[in-house]
């Protein structure tokens, strides 16, 4: 599938964002942050969450209708990405704003934000796991990475924002340990998931499954088109095994690396920012691949 | 509303015969010239006289090479034929390109059961493209709209145009009349009993789409193998080229001079 830059920004960064609400929502719950005092911290996470939603506007063919996006919440999980991540936002941003106008509302707000934005990541997540003619994508482990990810990155921010509690740098490294193994093994499935995994093939495609053999004779056309550009994508397995290296070096390894740092100078922000700085970076690769890796069945029609 | 409706009462679609494609692309050119100047958007070329031109195109026909198995169920080589492959939209029961939309813009007729964009209300998202097994939308470049086969709603139900145009364009052009209109809920239409003779199949029924379009496979060429009558009336090409059989001036002259020798 097409890699779109707009669309790796923005399910990276609006999960970093929404993994950092989830935290500073929680640690607020339970009494350990107001927000007359953190504000600032809201600000990042609603900061990251709100840039990554407007730039997933612009691989839109017409954004200025973007938001009839939030009216079919009923059927499709693009339309509840949108909401939830529209009410997430909202409810945050009001709790923060009363807390800075003096009102205390109730701490259970804290455990709902927190609630909320685990279905925000869900969703997002959705919208591809739930596409059959994608076999790399169709599976459970598509929504526990994305959530792994969204906790990893918010928990490396709440180190930076907060280093001096080195209980939360240790919490981090668990993260990101989790978050890596939901991903290798999403790796090692996607090994097996290839174009033909769900049982689709250039027989099944063209009807003649059970009369002949099939095989590509000629295309319809002889330069590409939409269907060509959009989910025959093909540049990125050509690379596959050094770019997840090159991914687990930078979104795994180095953050890894900083946090111990850290955690032995006694907590450094400079440090790290350059924790999440790469652990950012390396899931911009890991993204990048998520989407160049998978096949779409269409491609069997184009000779795959 | 990307909700997909009841089972809908009539399910038109088409029915492809994939024995006499010829693979003209004639249902394909007619297809972009009528539905350029039709339903919503026209259907946009980039670079139409440049290198690399690319374009909207809502029909596409594809040519497999196909070997048929024999009764042992191996290939054989000896029946390879081509099958010309025309794909389009087969405005499926189970339209995972209508639930996906997030904004309602694509959607599936209660009526009629044809599936549609409203192209107002699109935002060129192209997560129904994604969702499509069969390829049969394609994003046009110029209006950032997704366009898709309309099964020519604005011919079949047209009472400006006599009654034998109001077929779909490629149905209507088709010069080997390989494709086929009608409702396929209908059980004495004209094109179930096609399917049903002729067994008739889904695309990809492991998708779970259920599409309406059904696809006629190709029949058994008579006199080879797969026709399933072993070797009785198979015709040598190298007997006929060995023993002509001429009759008539071209009979009396090979005689005359086969006695030369």
């Amino acid at each position: 599938m097409h890699p779109a830059k707009s669309v790796i920004f923005f399910t990276t960064i609006s999960g970093a964002g929404f993994g950092l609400i989830a935290l500073l929502a929680l640690t607020a719950g339970m009494g350990h942050i107001s927000w007359d005092k953190s504000w600032e911290l809201a600000a990042v996470g609603l900061g990251l969450s709100i840039s990554g939603l407007i730039s997933s506007v612009f691989h839109l063919g017409n954004p200025q209708r973007a938001w009839r996006a939030v009216t079919q919440w009923q059927s499709s999980w693009l339309s509840r990405e949108g909401v939830l991540a529209v009410m997430t936002c909202g409810l945050f941003g009001l709790w923060v704003l009363a807390g800075m106008a003096g009102y205390v509302l109730p701490n259970m707000l804290g455990y709902v934000v927190a609630g909320l934005c685990v279905l925000t990541v869900f969703a997002t997540a959705m919208i591809y796991a739930q596409l059959r003619p994608v076999p790399r994508w169709h599976t459970w482990l598509t929504p526990a990475s994305y959530l792994g990810f969204s906790l990893s990155s918010g928990m490396l921010l709440m180190v930076m924002l907060h280093p001096h509690y080195n209980g939360m740098a240790g919490g981090a490294l668990g993260c990101l340990a989790i978050a890596w193994t939901v991903k290798v093994l999403w790796w090692m499935r996607a090994a097996k998931a290839d174009v033909r995994s769900g049982g689709s093939d250039t027989a099944t495609a063209t009807g003649l499954a059970g009369y002949a053999d099939v095989r590509l004779f000629e295309k319809p056309h002889m330069t590409k088109n939409y269907l060509m550009k959009e989910m025959v994508f093909a540049v990125g397995r050509k690379h596959m095994q050094k770019l997840r290296l090159i991914a687990l070096v930078l979104g795994a390894a180095a953050p890894a690396a900083f946090l111990g740092f850290s955690l032995i100078a006694g907590g450094n922000v400079l440090v790290m920012v350059f924790a999440v700085a790469a652990h950012l970076a390396g899931l911009f690769v890991e993204r990048w691949l998520f989407f160049a890796e998978a096949e779409h069945v269409v491609s069997l029609y184009y000779g795959r | 509303m990307t909700m997909l409706p009841l089972e809908p009462t009539k399910k038109l679609g088409l029915v492809i015969d994939l024995d006499i494609c010829v693979g003209c692309h004639a249902c394909a050119v007619n297809c972009k010239e009528w539905n350029t100047g039709g339903y919503g958007n026209s259907l946009s070329d980039q670079e139409p006289f440049g290198a690399d031109p690319a374009g909207t195109w809502l029909n596409r026909i594809h040519s497999f090479e196909a070997v048929p198995f024999d009764d042992a169920g191996q290939p054989a080589p000896q029946d390879a034929r081509i099958v010309h492959f025309p794909k389009s939209c087969l405005h499926c029961d189970d339209a995972p390109c209508v639930t996906v939309c997030p904004t309602g813009a694509s959607y599936k007729r209660s009526e009629d059961g044809i599936v549609l964009v409203n192209e107002d209300a699109c935002i060129g998202c192209g997560l129904c493209a994604w969702a499509c097994a069969y390829g049969a939308r394609e994003m046009d470049a110029e209006a950032g709209v997704m366009k898709k086969c309309t099964l020519c709603v604005d011919r079949i139900y047209n009472e400006n145009l006599p009654e034998e145009d109001r077929q779909p364009a490629c149905v209507r052009s088709c010069p080997a009349n390989a494709r086929h209109f009608g409702d396929l809920a209908d059980p004495s239409s004209d094109v179930s009993n096609m399917v049903v003779k002729r067994g008739g199949v889904d695309l990809m029924p492991e998708q779970g789409n259920r599409p309406v379009n059904k696809y006629l496979p190709p029949r058994p060429k008579s006199g080879t193998h797969a026709c399933g009558s072993g070797q009785s009336d198979q015709v040598s090409l190298l007997k006929m080229a060995e023993t002509p059989q001429a009759a008539g001036f071209v009979g009396w002259l090979d005689k005359a001079l086969s006695k030369l020798d």
